[in-house]
């Protein structure tokens, strides 16, 4: 997994509520058995019309935000479908961190999956950086995952949370199932006792 | 011992690895697969040289591309579906895990498969790369969707990394009064709750009203947990679930049906547990509901009238105003008096011979509205055929519905089952997203019993008129 630790970037504004995956890459490019080439398609259904011609006033199809790194969001993202899809689609765009108030569960698990970055912030802080992320591509926000900060274009700083061993995990791209095999000692152990207490399993 | 509630004792039951920081490795006892959020992941054990360590405890059923019309033994025509269908074939032979092919009457819809054929049951941590997984919370099993590459980790290690969530409780108290079934319990709560509310949580649904749902309905109320953000949704066993699963072929039997038990009933929530957040709704404030916008939480009574965009708050009042376009509606219409084109009946939210039951009662000696497209999608081959013996099949039929084979269909329209631009669905899914049923189609979630009323008028209907 591709490491993440600091990120200064242009941040591309939505502030739609409950967006959601089939909205951030719609069910047509499920069909898909790779990981990749799902950029493109990113919020297909907003971005392109029937024809395939970019939607002008749709945000990242504005010149400001083509190159956006980060995106801040309305209440709620990624909610619905656990389609992994929606992170692959994120990061293939080059989007490395999204920012909202809150994320639905299985899409906040995905991001840090594929070394993305879902910073959960108040939403006065939030609508900061929104207003931030108006400004365009002269408004440049910083992230630093180390210090757990993100820093407005006004040199505002706003503290986060984030899971330490997720943490850890991003800073370092460390593949989870490596990590997880390293203790199959336990789940050795585990499955012997189960067998035990629950045969019928 | 400090009291505990049902999540936590199945949590306690699988933890197989404990780190300083709370973080656990969470023993996984069924992995349901599904074509579509598994390819990858079949790839990623390939390329790394990996294996499925519990080949036993995996079973996967191709159900999201799957046709559901009957010339399907031909093969699929759409080519990219038919490489993701392949793609399950191949690594389920290849990994040796159980298999429903497209071919076999048992197929269908992963989460109404498994319940079926008893793969699920108490006490168990259950996972599949979809959302709907929560489904199988109503056995009282700890249930919930993940990602590909969590998929991954489990074919792999056969745990999961997690860290243990918030306990919330929804507790329905009294009786439903007629004509209001499992989906208006469910809806009504995302409703109140909104589809952030159950973030963080795990939430177990108590009360008489859900004691008194069948098995298939309380898999539709856990089914839509997942619509009100929690991780998952659970239901205590009871003698409901365990008439339901005994004799089912992969329930235990004889000395091993007895220890089952007699761990199962231990598995409900102590007197004293805490809670970390308490919600009651009594049973007679719930009314047949339908949604109008775009968000499951969009959700009002048929009674009631298409809100206005000023009526709320923050993000919200764009949200409204955006899902009320899409959807071609106005401000202060009745909801009774939109028209529809489509009705679907079907999914892992309503696809169930419980449903099919309830659709059937309501559309019996009576025809669909001139004009209208109408389709039952049973959610599994079995399904399909009980509801043939039944002689349901032949009410649907003889109303003007289309009886298909079985699948996920028009939920998520991944198949040629989608609705065009514009067109509007009564549908027992359990997504009114945008485009969700096909690119700018419209669609009101309700229940089998509304979808039918609304097939006969042509328009959303309260069922209690027709009863």
């Amino acid at each position: 997994m591709e490491k993440f630790e600091k990120l200064t970037g242009v941040a591309a504004p939505m502030p739609l509520v409950n967006i959601d995956t089939d909205m951030i890459i719609p069910k047509v490019f499920l069909k898909t058995i790779k990981r990749s080439g799902l950029g493109v398609n990113l919020f297909d259904e907003m971005r392109y019309d029937r024809q395939g011609n970019e939607i002008p006033d749709f945000v990242l199809n504005k010149p400001q935000y083509r190159e956006a790194e980060i995106l801040v969001a309305g209440d709620n993202f990624g909610c619905g479908s656990s389609r992994e899809h929606a992170p692959w689609a994120i990061k293939d765009f080059g989007i490395r961190c999204v920012i909202s108030t809150s994320f639905a569960d299985i899409f906040y698990n995905n991001c840090f999956k594929n070394g993305i970055l879902p910073i959960v912030l108040p939403e006065e802080q939030r609508d900061i950086l929104m207003k931030d992320a108006e400004k365009g591509s002269n408004a440049r926000i910083e992230v630093d995952l180390e210090s757990q900060t993100v820093t407005s274009s006004d040199g505002e700083v706003f503290h986060f949370e984030v899971d330490p061993f997720r943490k850890h995990c991003l800073l370092e791209g460390l593949d989870d199932i490596g990590l997880t095999l390293e203790k199959s000692a336990s789940i050795d152990a585990f499955e012997a006792q189960a067998a035990q207490s629950r045969p019928w399993v | 011992m400090s009291p505990k509630t049902l999540y936590d004792k199945i949590w306690d039951a699988h933890v197989a690895h404990e780190a300083e920081d709370g973080t656990c490795l969470l023993y996984i006892d069924r992995h349901l697969v599904h074509e579509v959020t598994s390819p990858q992941a079949f790839e990623g054990l390939r390329m790394s040289g990996r294996t499925v360590r519990a080949p036993d405890k995996t079973i996967a059923v191709p159900d999201h591309n799957v046709p559901t019309t009957a010339d399907r033994v031909n093969g699929i025509t759409n080519e990219e579906s038919r490489i993701q269908v392949d793609a399950l074939d191949t690594n389920a032979k290849e990994f040796g895990i159980h298999y429903y092919p497209v071919s076999d009457v048992r197929q269908g819809i992963v989460h109404i498969v498994g319940p079926e054929q008893g793969w699920t049951l108490p006490g168990m941590t259950v996972v599949c790369g979809d959302s709907h997984t929560a489904t199988h919370g109503a056995f009282g099993s700890l249930a919930h969707g993940i990602g590909t590459s969590e998929v991954e980790h489990v074919l792999a290690t056969q745990t999961l990394i997690q860290k243990k969530s918030k306990n919330m409780k929804v507790e329905i108290t009294g009786k439903l009064k007629p004509g209001v079934t499992a989906k208006d319990i469910t809806l009504s709560v995302i409703g109140r709750t909104g589809t952030a509310g159950g973030t963080g949580y795990v939430i177990e649904y108590c009360g008489e009203a859900i004691r008194d749902l069948s098995m298939e309905g309380r898999m539709t109320v856990c089914n839509m947990a997942i619509e009100g953000g929690a991780r998952a949704g659970l239901i205590a066993p009871d003698e409901t679930t365990f008439e339901y699963i005994k004799g089912r072929p992969h329930a235990p039997k004889g000395a091993q049906w007895e220890a089952a038990m007699d761990w199962w009933k231990t598995l409900y929530s102590d007197d004293d547990a805490h809670w970390d957040l308490v919600i009651t709704i009594p049973a007679e404030e719930i009314e047949p509901v339908v949604t109008w916008g775009t968000s499951p939480e969009d959700v009002l009574p048929i009674s009631a009238t298409v809100p206005a965009p000023d009526s709320f708050k923050g993000g919200k009042v764009d949200a409204v105003r955006r899902a009320i376009e899409y959807m071609g509606l106005t401000p202060g219409q009745k909801l009774s008096d939109i028209e529809i084109d489509t009705v679907f009946i079907g999914s892992c939210t309503n696809g169930r011979i419980e449903d099919l039951r309830a659709a059937a009662a309501v559309l019996k000696g009576k025809k669909i509205k001139d004009g209208l497209r109408a389709m039952v999608v049973p959610g599994s081959g079995l399904v399909r055929a009980q509801a043939e013996e039944e002689g349901l099949a032949d009410i649907f039929q003889e109303a003007g519905f289309e009886w298909r084979m079985a699948g996920c269909s028009m939920c998520l329209a991944m198949n040629p089952d989608q609705l065009s631009e514009g067109e509007r669905c009564a549908s027992t899914s359990n997504r009114n997203f945008e485009g969700r049923q096909g690119y700018k189609g419209r669609t009101h979630l309700v229940s089998p019993a509304m979808a039918a009323a609304a097939a006969v008028t042509g328009k959303l209907t309260d069922v209690r008129e027709m009863m």
